[in-house]
């Protein structure tokens, strides 16, 4: 009996702007200045945000949290080509995109500086709170694109975000089997930023690429310059049409470079030489695409002014209306353990108070 | 009335809220097609199709989780594991996320998802089979742990999980999926979660217990009371958490003796909470240590010694008597 060939499996690669700024007019999207300016502004405001929080961190005013310097273009692109009606399902690495969904950069601030008061957006932003452990928050997404397949949302799907490091987890494979056998309409996206920590992406899989993972389920793989916002836009924009035509999850490999440390409590110097990093800064998604804004003529220096100004403006103002911020209530973990009363931690609230009550009646003694 | 069995029972509930509301969906291994290995979700397949009683990969961790995602989308999703023994796979997405969300977002999102498991001893099966793991369960704060002990209320409680707001694990004492039939009405009926119940008043001594257990218990209590004339108070538990401890409290402030009876190991457990419980509220109206009847601290034998480590009858008459003479 001859052997046959019974597959036949490629990957694609898709780059629409390069780190120079060449552009592939065929593959260009079709997006509307007004489109471009949002999407340029959402990466520029999380680069200040970013760098903002850095400075805050240093100095003791804010706690650990996961810079996103560098990455802005892998989740810009993806949820410029969302809609409200699309759940984002992200781990902790997504913060251009939350704010982008109506997060503000005062509940940033509370999140990372350790009240879940952060995490207030309501479920009909269709934006799942910030999920630590990794690659965790998959199967929640693949669970979300069952619901609307379900019920029948033919125009919502399920973006799904996660790291290199997530590809190895469990979770990953099981929720990429799920999704395509229910053919569910999923967006994967793995923010390939080349560390997992301190472990690199070659010994994190031992596969050329992490978008061919996406074979094992029949479920279409694809892999993207991901600092190149166009492209981004472009291939999440397709996966999305595909999800709501039922023809079933995309993943998508998003090739970026993590230019900070994991979190702030991390020292990449460590691990990884500043020559990389250097060559990874030529690469910086913001520059391209600003570039590409003011050869279409709808960018100059008088109004990158006046937006650096802006927003410089809308993060102190968040800066201060956190400092000011103390009406932190103290007992609200007893509030939501349970959506049903019970006297167990009715009880154990009354413990917790009357404690409190002692702490304070003693500091003032000793004031 | 019709007198039905808990696997009968269970499969009403499942029923009667799938008819009532479209969002209740069930998923997990053989639930569809082959009704459930326990034949628990029979027939629901042929009556509610494939997209509501959905046959999944063996992968409990995407059970569960997926099933997390279904209940934030506004789904009512009743997860399966096929035992209990085979649920640990889930535990991360339990701690991680469905005990948190209503906490970690101060209760914009919640988690309202249901998963059945059987669990427990005593029906000859192969390894990981047979434990009783509800304090492990019961450990994650924002999640309730519901174990009920008949046809009756096996019915009224699931009714109540699939309703309930929260993240419900619900262990069903496979012992007694077939082992006794109890009258269920057609109508629906509802057991608060949070409640335990008394059984049975007393003035001597509280018995409580839980699940499988409360069968041996009722013989136990009822062969002490012919013997010796005492009159027992006996609590099942219901839901272990949140625990009603206050049912238990006042029963044993006013009898002043208590035994606990579990399936499970002894240490760390339901039944050390209970004492610890008693031990809070009422330790000066104790004439007696608190007895602990249970599983030893072994890793759960093969069923050809198992009934000798399973808590029976005349163990729990033992510890009845021990508790009484002290």
């Amino acid at each position: 009996m001859p052997i046959r060939q019974i597959g036949d499996f490629s990957i694609s690669y898709v780059q629409v702007l390069d780190e120079h700024g060449n552009l592939d007019e065929e593959l260009e999207p079709e997006l509307g200045e007004e489109q471009l300016i949002k999407a340029y502004r959402a990466m520029v405001l999380a680069r200040e945000v970013d760098q903002r929080m850095l400075k805050l961190q240093r100095q003791g005013r804010m706690g650990t949290f996961a810079p996103t310097t560098g990455q802005e273009a892998a989740v810009v692109g993806p949820t410029l080509a969302m809609t409200e009606k699309d759940w984002f399902v992200c781990s902790f690495r997504e913060t251009p995109g939350r704010l982008m969904r109506g997060e503000t950069i005062l509940q940033t601030f509370m999140y990372y500086n350790g009240y879940e008061e952060g995490n207030t957006l309501l479920p009909s932003a269709r934006t799942l709170p910030v999920s630590i452990p990794v690659g965790s928050q998959i199967p929640h997404g693949v669970g979300i694109a069952y619901a609307m397949k379900y019920l029948g949302e033919k125009d919502a799907a399920a973006v799904i975000f996660f790291g290199d490091g997530g590809t190895s987890q469990g979770d990953f494979h099981e929720g990429l089997n799920f999704a395509s056998l229910w053919r569910a309409p999923a967006v994967f996206i793995c923010q390939n930023n080349h560390w997992a920590i301190s472990v690199p992406r070659s010994k994190q899989s031992y596969s050329q690429t992490l978008a061919q993972k996406a074979i094992a389920y029949d479920m279409r793989g694809i892999q993207v310059d991901g600092n190149d916002l166009l492209a981004m836009y472009k291939v999440t924009r397709e996966a999305l049409d595909r999800a709501y035509a039922g023809e079933g999850p995309t993943l998508i490999e998003a090739v970026t470079y993590r230019l900070m440390m994991h979190t702030t409590a991390d020292d990449p110097k460590k691990y990884r030489s500043e020559e990389e990093v250097q060559e990874w800064w030529k690469r910086d998604p913001i520059p391209r695409f600003k570039l590409y804004l003011e050869r279409k003529g709808i960018w100059n220096d008088s109004r990158q002014g006046d937006l650096e100004d802006e927003i410089k403006k809308e993060i102190e103002a968040a800066v201060r209306e956190f400092e000011q911020k103390g009406d932190f209530k103290p007992d609200a973990p007893f509030d939501h353990v349970f959506g049903t009363e019970h006297e167990e931690i009715e009880e154990q609230r009354g413990d917790f108070l009357a404690n409190l009550a002692e702490l304070e009646k003693k500091e003032a003694a000793n004031a | 009335m019709p007198k039905i069995n808990m696997v009968q029972a269970l499969n009403l509930a499942l029923d009667q809220e799938m008819a009532k509301d479209d969002r209740v969906v069930l998923l997990g291994e053989d639930v569809g097609l082959d009704g459930g290995v326990f034949r628990v979700t029979d027939g629901l397949f042929d009556k509610y199709g494939e997209e509501r009683v959905i046959d999944t990969p063996i992968a409990e961790s995407a059970i569960y989780g997926s099933a997390i995602g279904m209940a934030l989308a506004g789904l009512k999703p009743v997860a399966e594991m096929q035992f209990s023994g085979f649920s640990y796979y889930l535990l991360h997405q339990l701690e991680s996320h469905a005990s948190r969300f209503r906490s970690r977002t101060q209760g914009r999102w919640s988690v309202p998802l249901v998963v059945r498991m059987p669990y427990g001893g005593a029906v000859r099966a192969l390894e990981h089979h047979s434990e009783s793991r509800e304090a492990t369960f019961a450990h994650f704060p924002g999640v309730k742990v519901v174990i009920p002990s008949t046809p009756r209320n096996a019915r009224a409680l699931l009714t109540a999980s699939i309703r309930d707001p929260d993240p419900v694990i619900f262990m069903e004492p496979k012992r007694s999926y077939r082992a006794f039939r109890e009258e269920v009405p057609e109508e629906e009926e509802v057991v608060e979660i949070g409640k335990a119940k008394v059984v049975q008043d007393g003035n001597d001594l509280t018995v409580v217990a839980w699940g499988a257990m409360m069968r041996p218990t009722l013989k136990a209590v009822a062969a002490v009371q012919e013997k010796r004339g005492v009159s027992i108070e006996l609590i099942d538990l219901l839901t272990i958490a949140p625990m009603d401890g206050n049912t238990i409290v006042r029963s044993v402030e006013k009898t002043g003796r208590c035994v606990v009876v579990q399936e499970a190991p002894r240490s760390f457990s339901v039944a050390a909470e209970i004492i610890a419980k008693i031990n809070d509220k009422v330790l000066l109206s104790l004439e007696a240590p608190v007895k602990r009847v249970t599983h030893y601290d072994v890793v759960t034998p093969y069923f050809g010694r198992e009934l000798m480590y399973i808590p029976d009858v005349g163990r729990i008459i033992r510890g009845i008597d021990e508790t009484l003479d002290f």
